[in-house]
């Protein structure tokens, strides 16, 4: 039994989090960049990271490049095409990557193409107009035919499919998590009021300590689901998912929110991150949502 | 990465199960909680010491099996699945002696502490020292060997003692235990963590006295008072040099704060499962959430478990797990009135003795004042 980390993964880990240091949006102001995002795009696409899955990375690896760059609040697709990636294995040479749907709504849709999942097939699709949402660094579509068969997808390969999902939806919340909890904690040495910085008063200091603990539980749960992705069998995968989701879902709104509280009156203001990473983990965790009612606790 | 068993895991982990199912149940119907447990507890830690569950990663030279950190979690892991009660919680005084007492120390009180014929308790705490512990007031007063003259061979010291003088509160077990780890302070003259020694003093002795206190959920051998007045301890008994008392105190409590080391995500794992049995028809959501915390719980030991085995050192970070483990707890302890209601007075008084987890160890807010200080570095 080892919960560790490789040394190539912790090697993948870094890099991602240094590419969406460099090129991630540093302000608000910077999601409009556009010269910044075709930097970006680029810097992504030249990774190869997008076809991880149809490379043949384990779940562990996909879920660091999501947590990393949610951290890093990563503006251009990277969860549609890699969750694409898993239904259409080997087809890491085409050059132009697809996304994929769920329930209708094609998500990360900067991307023309589509793959839909419907009673055991898969389907191509393209996407159309954009949807409304809450995520300033991701957009939805809707989803317009012809829908054409593309292939089957076996209940085995389907039920992996949901646990990857899971699983890295999940990492992307711990990433925004991580990243509302640093933007609040460097505030908080900084903002002076009453003559001192306010991380010196216990009321904004202890939700914040109580933030970081929440960040290490989900990364325990988080680590155990994305490696079952690819070695407990489906259903078990699934369950250990849904744990990873429910935990970390509850974890990061209630960080995002102290970052934002910690924040004060500019907290609450248009300018400030803090509500671009609580917008991303609203919107990743109702793509695929987990209620408690849906777990299992069953004595095994 | 493998959160599989290796094979010799899974060897131990069949073994165990094989021991647990063959104590007929009785490893199961083994109370885990309230009076009853405190009562026998002893009695659990030597069945499972003789069995060879117990002390799993400890030196061999102490009765230990010097196997890798997580076998402790396949332990707890399988100690909850049976319905047995947790391990006995003494990692941090196995730690604490291990680490500052000498060689003479270890040999003569670790074996006993780990296969369970001596019990040991922990005089930390005070009346006026609690979260400020530094600032306790028992004291320890060196005196030669008040024998007659000409009684002892030779006077080269062998013989001097310390008085101990004070009152000690909250001491978990305090009336089964054979010896306390006392801290104290033994030079008035110096600041405050600078004059404070630790001890290993018979609880066996005339000077001391104790005081049992009855717990809000009724029971009454969890903790006592334990007044010392005059209690004699060998110098040879101190643990570390004079003055090291304090950076003993900080390995103990560092250590106390982790559920890597108390074993406890199987008491709370044991609970749920319990809790999960007596549900019919549709699952409260409040035992759905504690279902999700200790599976948390259990994976988050595994990780921290794991990262043993780079040897990473301990520092604040325990105080993150204990805060951790502090709501697994009281998660637990909802979901127990949420099912069972206030009549049984079993459930009502897991969920009354969960509220303690946020106290004992350190408070929460005393966990989250050094995370946000020495972790976060938020000042203040
Ligand atoms: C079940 C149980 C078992 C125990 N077992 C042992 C044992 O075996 N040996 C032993 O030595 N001790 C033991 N303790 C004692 C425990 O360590 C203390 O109770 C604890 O450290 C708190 O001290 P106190 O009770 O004096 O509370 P206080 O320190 O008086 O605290 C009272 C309240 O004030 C808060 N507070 C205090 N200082 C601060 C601060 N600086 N910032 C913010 N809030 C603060 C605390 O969080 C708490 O809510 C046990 C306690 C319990 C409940």
């Amino acid at each position: 039994m080892d919960a560790r980390l490789s040394t190539e993964q912790r090697e993948l880990r870094d890099a991602a989090a240094r590419l969406a240091g460099d090129l991630g949006p540093g302000s608000v102001r910077d999601l409009a960049d556009a010269d910044r995002i075709a930097r970006l795009e680029k810097a992504v696409a030249a990774t190869g990271w997008r076809a991880l899955r149809s490379d043949g990375a384990s779940g562990v690896e996909v879920a660091l490049v999501a947590e990393e760059f949610a951290r890093g609040l990563v503006d251009v697709p990277f969860l549609g095409p890699v969750l694409a990636g898993d239904l259409r294995p080997g087809d890491a040479g085409d050059a132009q990557p697809w996304t994929i749907s769920v329930r209708s709504e094609a998500i990360d849709a900067r991307i023309q193409r589509v793959l839909a999942v419907r009673d055991g097939q898969i389907l191509t699709a393209r996407t159309g107009a954009e949807l409304p949402g809450a995520d300033l660094t991701r957009v939805s579509a809707e989803v317009i035919g012809p829908l054409e068969v593309a292939g089957q997808l076996s209940g085995e390969h389907a039920g992996r499919w949901l646990a990857l999902a899971l699983a890295v939806t999940s990492a992307d919340m711990l990433g925004a998590a991580r990243g509302a909890q640093a933007l609040a904690c460097d505030y908080a040495r900084i903002r002076a009021q009453y003559g001192k910085t306010i991380g010196s008063y216990q009321a904004v200091a202890h939700p914040l300590a109580e933030g970081l603990a929440l960040i290490e539980g989900s990364v325990s749960v988080l680590r155990h689901a994305a490696w079952a992705v690819d070695a407990l069998a489906p259903p078990e995968a699934v369950r250990a998912a849904q744990i990873a989701k429910v935990y970390c879902a509850r974890a990061a709104l209630t960080i995002c929110e102290t970052s934002v509280q910690v924040h004060g009156g500019i907290g609450n203001t248009w300018e400030c991150l803090a509500h671009v990473y609580l917008r991303r983990v609203l919107a990743s965790a109702e793509l695929f949502p987990v209620g408690l009612e849906e777990i299992d606790c069953g004595l095994s | 990465m493998d959160y599989r068993d290796s094979p010799a895991e899974a060897e131990f982990r069949d073994r165990l199960r094989t021991w647990l199912a063959w104590r007929g149940g009785r490893a199961g119907s083994f109370p885990a909680s309230g009076d009853d447990y405190w009562r026998r507890q002893g009695e659990w830690h030597q069945a499972l010491y003789g069995a060879g569950f117990f002390g799993l990663s400890w030196p061999r030279e102490y009765g230990g099996q010097e196997l890798p950190p997580v076998y402790d979690v396949i332990l707890d892991e399988e100690l909850a699945r049976a319905g047995a009660p947790p391990r006995p919680s003494l990692g941090y005084l196995v730690q604490g002696l291990g680490r500052h007492g000498s060689a003479e120390l270890r040999r003569r009180f670790l074996p006993g502490m780990i296969d369970g014929t001596q019990r040991w308790c922990q005089g930390f705490s005070e009346p006026g020292a609690g979260s400020d512990l530094a600032s306790l007031t028992t004291t320890a007063t060196l005196v030669q060997g008040d024998r007659a003259p000409g009684d002892s061979a030779d006077d080269d010291g062998n013989d001097a003692e310390y008085v101990v003088h004070g009152h000690k509160i909250w001491t978990s077990y305090s009336d089964v235990a054979d010896w306390c780890l006392l801290l104290a302070r033994t030079d008035p003259d110096v600041p405050r963590h600078r004059g404070l020694s630790a001890f290993v003093v018979s609880m066996r002795q005339p000077g001391v006295e104790q005081r049992p206190f009855r717990m809000m959920n009724g029971i009454t051998t969890e903790f006592g008072q334990v007044l010392f007045d005059g209690a004699r301890v060998p110098a040879d008994q101190m643990v570390g040099a004079a003055g090291e008392g304090w950076a003993l105190a900080m390995t103990i409590v560092g250590h106390e704060r982790e559920p890597a080391e108390l074993g406890y995500s199987a008491r709370y794992g044991k609970l749920v499962r319990d809790l999960v049995s007596r549900t019919k028809g549709s699952t409260p959501t409040e035992l759905t959430w504690a279902y999700v915390q200790t599976e948390m719980l259990r994976l988050h030991v595994r990780r921290r478990l794991s990262e043993r085995l780079d040897g990473v050192a301990h520092g604040p970070e325990g105080s993150l797990d204990k805060l951790l483990m502090t709501w697994v707890e009281q998660t637990a302890g909802h979901a127990a009135l949420a099912v069972g209601g206030t009549r049984d007075p079993d459930l009502l008084s897991a969920y009354l003795y969960s509220r303690a987890q946020s106290v004992m160890g350190g408070t929460s807010q005393i966990q989250k004042n050094i995370i946000a200080s020495r972790i976060l570095r938020l000042g203040g």
